[in-house]
């Protein structure tokens, strides 16, 4: 099922973040993403949809991974992709968010992905400019593509979310990648559990609508999904957790601690990845590991992002509509 | 001198205890008589007589936490804009924190902002004067030479003085000029990068959180400090039930301890953030809906003394940006009675209540004339219509900087007249 039209409008103009959307919103992101799949998998694969609409790529956190998906995401669309590289931009000479915003919308773009170190710098763009925006990831608040393209995998590999159990482990504090996955599954009636040292839980974690532990082993009984999560450099030695050593010993996914799940249990990461320190390579590298086929599901998931939020049934005229 | 006749007033001065209705009678710059009898001498020959029927008078309010640009950020307020502000506010005096640059940190400073006020505001300038040189914790200022100058008070204004020795010479030195210490504690080690109130909302929206530990430990310790030093010691801006308690225990105590609270933390919750909303980025952060009714109780109780509008003028472009990056504070001058009114409405705290810790008891804290309408005492006074309602809306604000909390908010109890000395500076 290639044919994406045959498929219902999608309501919303921007994707700030996953508590944005309904179940059925979901749902349906995930069945465009199924079909953008078979899009990716062909020999010819562009196609036409975003012919003649501007994407631009505003990504003041470095994130090869991430932006290079979205920049094939919209190629594979035809759109004209453009890369904003903060780090040479005017961005450096002091220029607000908010003027380089004005800025790139005065060139009329259709779509704007946006990477932030600030939470709530993706819906402060939103409110400024005239075109669709996409968080791809803003301070420790949301990463929704990602948590998209996490369910994508599941749903594929699982063929469903609804009453599986996920275990995401790890810096969950500072992760949101966490946050989009504890709000996705929880919408779409999975069993969440997280599993981290208490210095890396934020505030309030009990009521976020999971089941909390310090053991690995008792995180990952009966789970469907390992998610691990990465674990930055600077929060290893001394601040969050004593060492890397330590970490790894209680928290490092290895052989012995995924036996706890469920044999056919998928272990995800959204990457980069800290080999020996949140996950061995034996199992990121092993037979359960599915960080490859996350990695496929992200363009897939961005396609059907940016195609569903630019659909003309929406908006006929895509520009401040 | 010419003599006006306010009758059938709401008389509300909590200096003497009265709510009652009758005539005050101002003669050039003093109130000469405030009461129910006091027109049973008749009203003066060549008097102006104003009918306030329906309508109160209170003591002009004495706002003790007030951020003003000048000198050094005159885009964001200026001494005469601030005043402005505070007239139409209904306050007459208001308590200017030394967070300028340069810092209000030595006697040329504090003549600069007396004679800038003489020359400039309608309202009353008391400048309080930095405890440390720079407000970098460390040096003591001279207190002494800056008592005679004007200050009214030492502060680091927005700063937390880390160092408890430091903290306890200032306590000990202060004494001998019967200076206030007035803190805001938030221990910068704790909250670290924190931007709201640490919880479950921070947490969803990925907001490093500032735990309520963050004010109470250096305030525990700042109060323990005045014990021990017998000095006084006035704690801010509290926002939170703990350290409710922790100031009730020192005054139990004996401690020669009073606090204050923003007038934020007294009507609203970090709920108002809302979607990464700037200007509810605050200075202690808006806490849990139970620390805003703890406050209410403080209140009540006596255990909060003041509160004040923590007026703190910030630039649109330092607001619109991502929360974490923003500036903090809010401007509250004009708002802060209609606000407090809110709990008088509400039936929370009765007016006398709310009336004093607006004027009377900073009146008394700082050692200022006014929040009085005592014969003898200066004219500087409010004529309020309690019941009226209105609509605050950016473009009548007079304020300088536009980011108040309460943009679009129907509040109920407007200013019609402000007096400062007998003069009229405002009229609505």
């Amino acid at each position: 099922m290639t044919d994406l039209s045959s498929l219902p409008p999608y309501p919303h103009r921007h994707l700030l973040g996953i508590r944005d959307l309904s179940p059925f919103d979901i749902e349906l992101l995930l069945d465009r993403a199924d079909a953008a799949v078979s899009i990716s998998r062909q020999s010819e694969k562009k196609t036409s949809t975003l012919r003649g609409r501007t994407q631009i790529n505003l990504f003041y956190e470095a994130s090869t991974r991430t932006q290079s998906s979205f920049e094939l995401a919209g190629k594979r669309l035809g759109a004209d992709v453009m890369n904003m590289s903060v780090a040479s931009s005017s961005v450096k000479k002091g220029e607000t968010l908010i003027d380089t915003a004005m800025t790139l919308n005065a060139m009329r773009p259709d779509i704007l992905i946006i990477r932030h170190q600030s939470a709530g710098a993706a819906a402060l763009l939103a409110q400024k400019v005239g075109c669709s925006v996409v968080n791809a990831g803003d301070g420790a608040h949301e990463h929704p593509t990602q948590a998209l393209l996490d369910a994508l995998t599941i749903r594929r590999a699982k063929g469903r979310i609804a009453h599986l159990t996920v275990a995401i482990c790890g810096d969950i504090l500072h992760s949101r990648v966490a946050r989009s996955n504890i709000l996705l599954l929880n919408a779409l009636g999975a069993r969440v559990k997280v599993v981290a040292p208490s210095t890396l839980l934020p505030s309030g974690i009990a009521q976020m609508g999971v089941e909390v532990t310090q053991s690995m082993v008792e995180g990952l009984k009966d789970a469907d999904v390992v998610m691990m999560l990465r674990l930055q450099r600077e929060r290893m030695a001394g601040a969050f957790v004593p060492s890397v050593r330590e970490y790894f010993r209680y928290y490092g996914l290895d052989a012995e601690k995924l036996k706890a799940a469920k044999p056919d249990a998928l272990v995800m990461h959204p990457g980069p990845m800290n080999r020996g320190v949140e996950i061995a390579s034996e199992i990121a590298d092993g037979p359960q590991s599915v960080i490859q086929e996350q990695v496929e599901m992200g363009v897939a998931v961005r396609m059907a992002v940016m195609e569903a939020l630019l659909d003309p049934r929406r908006n006929r005229d895509g520009h401040n509509a | 001198m010419s003599i006006t006749v306010f009758q059938r007033a709401r008389i509300v001065d909590p200096s003497r205890g009265i709510d009652e209705t009758g005539t005050v009678i101002v003669d050039g710059k003093k109130i000469v008589a405030a009461g129910a009898d006091a027109l049973n001498q008749g009203i003066p020959g060549g008097a102006e007589v104003v009918d306030c029927t329906g309508k109160a008078i209170i003591p002009g309010l004495i706002d003790g936490r007030v951020f003003i640009g000048e000198p050094g950020g005159e885009h964001r307020e200026t001494i005469a804009s601030a005043s402005v502000a505070a007239a139409a506010g209904g306050v007459t005096s208001v308590v200017m924190m030394p967070d300028t640059d340069p810092v209000i940190d030595n006697v040329a400073l504090v003549e600069f902002v007396l004679r800038t006020a003489k020359e400039t505001a309608s309202v009353n300038i008391f400048p309080a004067a930095a405890i440390t040189k720079g407000l970098d914790g460390h040096e003591m200022t001279e207190f002494g030479l800056l008592c005679e100058a004007g200050a009214v008070a030492f502060t680091d204004g927005r700063h937390t003085i880390a160092s408890s020795m430091v903290m306890r010479r200032a306590l000990t030195y202060a004494r001998d000029f019967d200076a206030v210490i007035a803190h805001e504690t938030q221990d910068a080690d704790l909250a670290s990068s924190g931007v709201m109130n640490e919880g479950l909302y921070a947490s969803w929206l990925g907001l490093s959180g500032i735990p309520r530990e963050a004010e109470t430990i250096p305030l525990e310790r700042d109060l323990a400090l005045a014990r021990l030093t017998r000095g006084n010691y006035h704690a801010a801006k509290i926002s939170t039930a703990m350290a409710a308690n922790a100031v009730s225990r020192a005054k139990a105590d004996g401690a020669k301890v009073t606090s204050g609270v923003s007038i934020n933390s007294l009507s609203l919750n970090e709920n108002d953030v809302g979607e990464y909303r700037t200007f509810f980025r605050l200075a202690p952060p808006l806490r849990a809906e139970e620390d805003r009714v703890a406050m209410i109780e403080a209140l009540k109780d006596g255990t909060i003394d003041l509160i004040v509008s923590s007026h703190d003028p910030q630039d649109v472009d330092t607001k619109r940006l991502p929360f974490a990056d923003a500036a903090v504070g809010a401007i509250g001058l004009e708002t802060l009675l209609a606000v407090a009114l809110r709990l008088y409405h509400n039936d929370e705290v009765p007016l006398l209540r709310i009336v004093e810790a607006l004027s009377t008891a900073p009146a008394k804290l700082f050692g200022l004339p006014g929040g009085t309408l005592k014969p003898g005492a200066l004219a500087d006074l409010a004529l309020v219509d309690l019941g009226e309602p209105w609509l605050v809306r950016e473009a009548d604000i007079r304020s300088r900087s536009k980011n108040t909390c309460f943009e679009g908010a129907r509040l109920q109890g407007k200013v019609l007249k402000t007096l400062v000395g007998g003069r009229t500076v405002f009229s609505a």
